[in-house]
């Protein structure tokens, strides 16, 4: 088969990594916001909801996630497709870890800024949304950064459920054509370029974020 | 719907196993440390060279593996290693492939360690006619360690959890043998559960482990003898 030939075939699957990524990410910024504000909480309860979540989460493998949601669940009555399958556990995965990020980065802001919010008498949602978090985002950016690259690259495990994504394209190419070194050669440089374009765009953001802040809010 | 629970006689058939399949995890996550640590140590060591062109290497080389997945990197070693001639087994694949993905993150461990110990110990050791081998060995590598450990160990947990992925180059370890017991029976419940809960109580012992490892070792003042 010609290159250009296993070329177009990749890029299609490289569409399918990338919607992934796309769907799974709010997910997984979802999931990390949530767990991560509510381990700061004042109720105990919802400070355990959130610490069991997280340590479930990165305490047991991101495949086994994956294929407890995919085989597991359709026996209690939950069916689901591949894609879902694979979103949902790749949004849960990577938000218990960003869960930690979330919790450290506002931790991170220094305490004279919530002592200053209350003395000039903001309320405690004024306090976390306008004060705390807008400086405590832009720490939180590169470890995010690094999730999301770790998200890109996790995607690949949907290959075993099925999903046609370019891991999985890449395998079935492969075992049609036996080309395999241009093929999982090429599929290493798709990631990578991934990877990349996504660092690149997250920068971006983090300079964004930091705009008109003093020393990115850091103590 | 078929009624659904949990059937603990299943389970108990299961678990012996699966705790059988848990020492070749536990083999290929050693063994795969093992080869992390030494590759990584390279990897560091090379970005300290005098030569730009060495250093641009094992950095693009470093940015390359840790961007770029896992299971394409097993599948890479796996189908292209026999064309050029070498026929490794699943486990000697999965051992690579974990080595040299882990090593990249853990280059970046040693190298901030390195960075870390003082720069009068490196003039010290040059004052006192070590080489570059001992003062690395005797002087630098000790005093970098315990700011190494921490984030070592938990790659090293990380890399264990991600040992699943050799069951899609047939490796026989947990995963794949519970999702043979399943489709076998039709029953993945339990299998997927356990093998679920092994890995969460493994890896929360593991940093346990950690945590007391980094308490025992002494923040300052090596004794050197």
């Amino acid at each position: 088969m010609p290159l250009n030939e296993i070329f177009s075939v990749l890029a299609e699957g490289a569409l399918v990594t990338i919607q992934l990524v796309a769907m799974a990410l709010p997910l997984a910024t979802a999931m990390a916001f949530i767990s991560g504000l509510l381990r700061l909480s004042e109720h105990r309860a919802l400070r355990w909801l959130a610490a069991i979540y997280v340590e479930f989460f990165r305490g047991t493998s991101a495949l086994i996630q994956l294929y407890w949601i995919y085989f597991v669940l359709p026996f209690f009555g939950i069916s689901i497709d591949a894609i879902t399958a694979g979103v949902v556990a790749l949004g849960l995965n990577i938000g218990a870890y960003g869960s930690e990020v979330v919790r450290g980065g506002l931790l991170s802001v220094d305490r004279g800024q919530t002592e200053a919010a209350i003395a000039l008498n903001f309320s405690p949602r004024q306090r976390l949304w306008r004060i705390i978090m807008p400086q405590a985002l832009v720490g939180m950016m590169p470890p995010f950064g690094n999730l999301a690259i770790e998200l890109v690259k996790a995607t690949s495990l949907v290959s075993l459920i099925t999903i046609a994504d370019l891991t999985y394209r890449a395998k079935s190419l492969a075992d049609m054509t036996l080309q395999v070194e241009e093929i999982f050669g090429l599929v290493l440089v798709f990631y990578f370029v991934m990877a990349q374009v996504l660092t690149l765009a997250i920068r971006a953001l983090e300079k964004h974020l930091g705009k008109g802040m003093d020393r990115g809010g850091l103590a | 719907m078929i009624e659904f629970q949990w059937d603990w006689d299943f389970a108990w058939e299961v678990l012996p196993l699966l705790l059988d399949a848990c020492k070749i995890t536990l083999q290929a996550t050693v063994l795969g440390s093992l080869l992390a640590i030494v590759i990584g140590l390279l990897l560091a060591l090379l970005r300290r060279s005098k030569w730009k062109a060495v250093r641009y290497s094992a950095y693009w080389w470093m940015e390359f593996v840790r961007s770029t997945p896992l299971l394409v990197q097993i599948y890479f070693l796996y189908y292209v290693a026999p064309e050029w001639g070498l026929n490794l087994s699943p486990m000697v694949t999965g051992v690579l492939a974990l080595g040299m993905h882990y090593g990249a993150y853990l280059s970046e461990v040693f190298r901030s360690g390195i960075d870390g110990v003082d720069k009068g110990q490196w003039e010290a050791s040059i004052a006192l006619n070590l080489s570059p081998y001992h003062t690395y060995r005797d002087v630098i590598l000790p005093q970098a360690l315990r700011a190494m450990i921490p984030a070592t160990g938990n790659y090293i947990i990380a890399m264990f959890k991600e040992t699943p992925q050799l069951s899609a180059i047939t490796l026989l370890e947990m995963l794949q043998l519970a999702k043979i017991m399943g489709s076998e029976n039709f029953r993945y419940l339990e299998p997927f559960t356990l093998v679920g809960l092994i890995y969460l109580v493994l890896s929360l012992i593991a940093s346990a482990g950690i945590r007391q490892a980094e308490r025992r070792f002494p923040k300052e003042g090596f004794t050197l003898s």
